[in-house]
C-alpha cells in the first residue's frame, strides 16, 4: 500500500514498510550513508543518515526507520550538514587512515564521503591507536587501522555466505571486528574464503593479499545480485 | 680566544641542516661539522605493515628520488618472495629509474647549482638561484628545466604521476607502456641528448675558472662504492655492489646478503644522520664516497659511445690515473650521467621485450628476509627487511646514498673551511666563502630528507664558535 510523505518540502509517494533511505532514493534524493549497503540488512551504525523527522525533538537513522503516513522528513538542513561532518570526522580520528598509501586510495566510501561532506581538516586530536594488521589468511587481510566498524562484512558473512565469521567485540571505542573466536583470521575453519567480506569492505581494512596502493576495486552491487538472485530463484 | 662559525641553514640542497665551523685561539679552522638536523622514523613506523606496502610506503621518504625508494623496496620485496620478474618489467624498472637519474641531476646542476658556477660564488644571494640564472642565461635555464621535466614525464607516462607513482611492487611493475607513449619519450630525446651536451661543453669551459674550487672542494683520496655490471659496465638498477680503493683497484665485491659484513654505520651524537663506513678499514678511516663520481670511478665504460667518450675525456682531463678525487667533480660526473641515462633511455626504447603484457610475478612469502639495491641518483640505495611468515615487516634497515657520503661531506666542509676561513677574517666571514662551503655540500647533491628517513627545502645555517664553545658568527637564510 502506498504512504505518502514530505521529504525536504516535496510531497513523495513510498511503499509501506519502506525506509526512509529507501523512500528518498526512489524519489530520486541523495542521503550520504556508509554502513548501509544494497543486500543486507540495516543497522544504523554509521548515523551519516540521520535525517529530521517534524514533531520530534531528535534525529533517526534514515536506514532504520521505515516511513508513515503524513511523516515530514528533511534530509539537508545546515544543522545535519555540521553533524554529518563532525561524524566522519570522527571517523578519521578514530583510527588511522592514511589515504596516500592505502590499498582503497580512489575506491574508498569513507574518502569519498569526506570529500562529499567538505572535510579539509579534522577538528579532533587524532588517537592514533596501536592496530593490527591480521595477514595470516592465504587470500585476503584485515588492517585493523582502517576499519570504521560499520559491520558490513559481519552482515555479508552472516547473511548472503551464512558463515558468520566475522563479529564485533568489546563496547564504545573498544570495540573492535574480530574474526572467528578472536582468533587470527587464517586459523578460523568457518571460513569459507568466498571474498564477499573483501567486497563489502567500504574501506581499505579488507583487502586481497598482495594489492598495493589504489588496486583494491570493489563491485559491491554483485552482493546485492546474489542475494536477489538466490532469494528470486532467478537461475532455477 | 677560539671561535665558531654556524652556517644554517645549509641553502639550495634538499632537506635541513647546518654547518659549524670551530676556530682555534688565532682564529684559524680547527674543525667543521655537517649536522643534519631532520629526524624521520620510517624505520621505526614502517613495522607491523605488509611487505607488499613497502615500495609504496618508503617512497614517501623523498619527493625527488621516490622511485629509487620505490625499486630498492620492490627488488627487496622480490627477493622475499623469492622470484626473478618478468623481463619487461624488469626493463621498465630500469626506463623509469634512468628518467629519475636525468630528472634529478638535471634538478641539482640546473636549477640548484648552476647559479653558483655561471653567476659566481661571490654574486649576490639574492640573484644566486634558478631565477638570476633564468634572467641571465633564459636558454640554458629553459633547456634545464625542460630536461627535468623529460625525466619526470618518463615517470608519470610508466606510473601514472610524477611524484611517488604507486608503480614498482614486489614481483615486478603494476603497468606496461604502449607505443604512443614510448613514441612521445622518442621524440623529446634528440632535444635532451642535445641540453645535456651544451651543459657539458659549458661546464668545461668553467674548469679553469673553478680551478682552485675544484682543487679544494673535498679533493682527497677515498674509496668509491657503486653497483657495476658483471662486465664493468655502468650500473643503475642491478649488477654488484662493487668497493674500490683510491686508485680504483677493486678491493671486493659485495653481496647483497652480507652488506652489513663490509658495511659498517657509526652514530655521532650531533647528528640525525648515520656514519656508515668500509669495515675492514674501520671508522673513521674507511671512509668511501658514493653517487655519479663513484659510479664513474668504479665502472670500466658506459656502454653507450657518446657518454663513453667523455668518460675518457674526464679521466684525462680531471682525473689521476684514470681516477677523479675532486668531489667538485660530481657535477661533471652527473652533466655526463644524464647524457649516459638518455642514451640508454633510446636504447630500451627500441627493445621488443617493453611491449610485453607480462609484468607481474605471483608469489607468496617464500623467505623472512630481502635485500634491495639500486642506484639512486646520489648513489647506492640499500632497502633490507626482515618480516614475519606472514609478510609484515619486523626490522627495516635503510642504508641511503647522502648518508654514505656523510663522512666526506665532513671532511669536504672542512677543507673548504680550512682554505678560506683566515685568521685575519676575525670570524667575520665574507658570505661568497661561507657560500663555497654550502657548494662543497651541494657538490654531493645530499638529500637529508631521504638520508634522515623532513618535508620542506634546504635552508642553510653556518656557525663560527670559539674554544669556548661561545658562537661568535653565525649566518641563516
Amino acid at each position: 500500500m502506498s504512504k505518502t510523505l514530505t521529504l525536504n518540502g516535496q510531497m513523495i509517494s513510498a511503499r509501506e514498510g519502506e525506509s526512509i533511505l529507501d523512500a528518498a532514493r526512489d524519489a530520486g534524493v541523495s542521503i550520504p550513508t556508509l554502513c548501509h549497503m544494497n543486500g543486507v540488512g540495516d543497522v544504523g551504525a554509521c548515523r551519516m543518515c540521520l535525517v529530521e523527522l517534524a514533531g520530534s525533538g531528535k534525529l533517526v537513522p534514515a536506514c532504520t526507520t521505515k516511513i508513515s503516513e503524513g511523516m515530514e522528513v528533511n534530509s539537508d538542513t545546515p544543522q545535519l550538514r555540521e553533524y554529518r561532518r563532525m561524524l566522519v570526522e570522527l571517523i578519521f580520528s578514530e583510527r588511522n587512515h592514511v589515504c596516500a598509501v592505502c590499498v582503497a586510495n580512489g575506491n574508498c566510501e569513507l574518502q569519498d564521503l569526506a570529500i562529499h561532506v567538505g572535510m579539509d581538516h579534522v577538528r579532533y586530536d587524532y588517537l592514533y591507536p596501536a592496530e593490527n594488521v591480521d595477514v595470516s589468511h592465504p587470500m585476503f587481510g584485515m588492517d585493523h587501522n582502517r576499519c570504521i566498524l560499520c559491520t558490513r562484512c559481519v552482515r555479508t558473512c552472516d547473511e548472503i555466505e551464512g558463515a558468520h565469521v566475522w563479529d564485533i567485540t568489546a563496547r564504545g571505542i573498544k570495540s573492535h571486528t574480530i574474526t572467528g573466536l578472536a582468533e587470527p583470521w587464517g586459523e578460523v575453519n568457518t571460513c569459507t574464503s568466498c571474498g564477499k567480506c573483501v567486497m563489502a569492505c567500504p574501506t581499505g581494512a579488507i583487502f586481497k593479499l598482495g594489492a598495493t596502493v589504489a588496486e583494491m576495486e570493489k563491485d559491491r552491487e554483485k552482493l546485492a545480485f546474489l542475494k536477489n538472485a538466490r532469494e528470486r530463484r532467478e537461475w532455477v | 680566544m677560539s671561535k665558531t662559525i654556524l652556517i644554517d641553514p645549509v641553502s639550495r640542497i634538499e632537506g635541513h641542516a647546518k654547518i659549524t665551523i670551530y676556530l682555534d685561539e688565532t682564529g684559524a679552522v680547527n674543525d667543521a661539522r655537517f649536522h643534519v638536523t631532520e629526524f624521520r622514523g620510517f624505520e621505526k613506523f614502517c613495522e607491523g605493515r605488509p611487505v607488499g606496502e613497502m615500495p609504496s610506503l618508503t617512497a614517501r621518504i623523498c619527493g625527488i628520488c621516490p622511485v629509487s625508494h620505490l625499486l630498492a623496496s620492490a627488488k627487496a620485496g622480490d627477493d622475499i618472495l623469492s622470484v626473478r620478474i618478468p623481463i619487461a618489467a624488469q626493463k621498465l624498472r630500469r626506463l623509469m629509474n634512468l628518467g629519475q637519474i636525468v630528472q634529478s641531476h638535471a634538478l641539482s646542476f640546473f636549477h640548484l647549482s648552476a647559479p653558483d658556477f655561471l653567476l659566481g660564488f661571490d654574486s649576490p644571494p639574492a640573484q644566486r638561484n634558478v631565477f638570476g640564472l633564468m634572467s641571465s642565461q633564459t636558454d640554458l635555464a629553459r633547456g634545464g628545466i625542460r630536461l627535468r621535466q623529460f625525466g619526470q614525464t618518463i615517470i608519470e607516462l610508466l606510473g601514472g604521476r610524477k611524484i611517488h607513482p604507486a608503480w614498482a611492487v614486489p614481483g615486478g611493475v603494476r603497468s606496461g607502456i604502449g607505443d604512443d607513449e614510448i613514441n612521445q619519450i622518442r621524440e623529446r630525446l634528440p632535444e635532451s641528448i642535445a641540453v645535456a651536451q651544451q651543459a657539458l661543453q659549458l661546464y668545461k669551459t668553467l674548469l679553469e675558472t673553478y680551478h682552485e674550487e675544484a682543487s679544494i672542494f673535498g679533493n682527497f683520496p677515498s674509496l668509491f662504492m657503486s653497483l657495476v655490471g658483471r662486465d664493468g659496465a655502468w650500473e643503475h638498477y642491478d649488477g654488484v655492489l662493487r668497493m674500490v680503493d683510491s686508485a680504483g683497484k677493486t678491493l671486493c665485491d659485495i653481496e647483497p646478503h652480507h652488506y652489513a659484513d663490509t658495511l659498517g654505520e657509526a652514530v655521532e651524537a650531533w647528528n640525525y644522520l648515520k656514519y656508515p663506513y668500509y669495515k675492514p678499514m674501520g671508522y673513521p678511516d674507511g671512509m668511501y664516497r658514493v653517487g655519479p663520481l663513484a659510479r664513474l670511478n668504479v665502472c670500466t665504460h658506459i656502454g653507450t659511445p657518446l657518454a663513453d667518450a667523455e668518460l675518457r675525456e674526464f679521466r684525462q682531463r680531471v682525473g689521476v690515473d684514470g681516477v677523479v678525487s675532486s668531489s667538485f667533480q660530481y657535477h661533471y660526473a652527473r652533466l655526463i650521467e644524464i647524457l649516459a641515462g638518455l642514451e640508454r633511455i633510446g636504447l630500451l626504447l627500441d627493445d621488443p621485450d617493453l611491449r610485453s603484457t607480462h609484468l607481474r610475478a605471483a608469489a607468496g612469502i617464500n623467505q623472512t628476509e630481502g635485500v634491495g639495491m639500486s642506484e639512486a641518483p646520489r648513489g647506492t640505495l640499500i632497502h633490507h627487511y626482515q618480516v614475519d611468515q606472514h609478510g609484515l615487516i619486523t626490522h627495516m634497515n635503510l642504508i641511503i646514498a647522502t648518508g654514505q657520503n656523510n663522512l666526506a661531506m665532513n671532511r669536504t666542509v672542512k677543507q673548504i673551511a680550512q682554505h678560506y676561513i683566515r685568521p685575519a677574517h676575525q670570524a667575520n666571514v665574507p658570505e661568497g666563502m661561507l657560500n663555497r662551503i654550502e657548494a662543497g655540500i651541494r657538490a654531493f647533491d645530499p638529500c637529508l630528507s631521504c638520508s634522515t628517513h623532513a618535508l620542506g627545502q634546504m635552508p642553510l645555517h653556518v656557525s663560527v664558535l670559539d674554544a669556548n664553545g661561545q658562537v661568535v658568527h653565525e649566518k641563516m637564510r
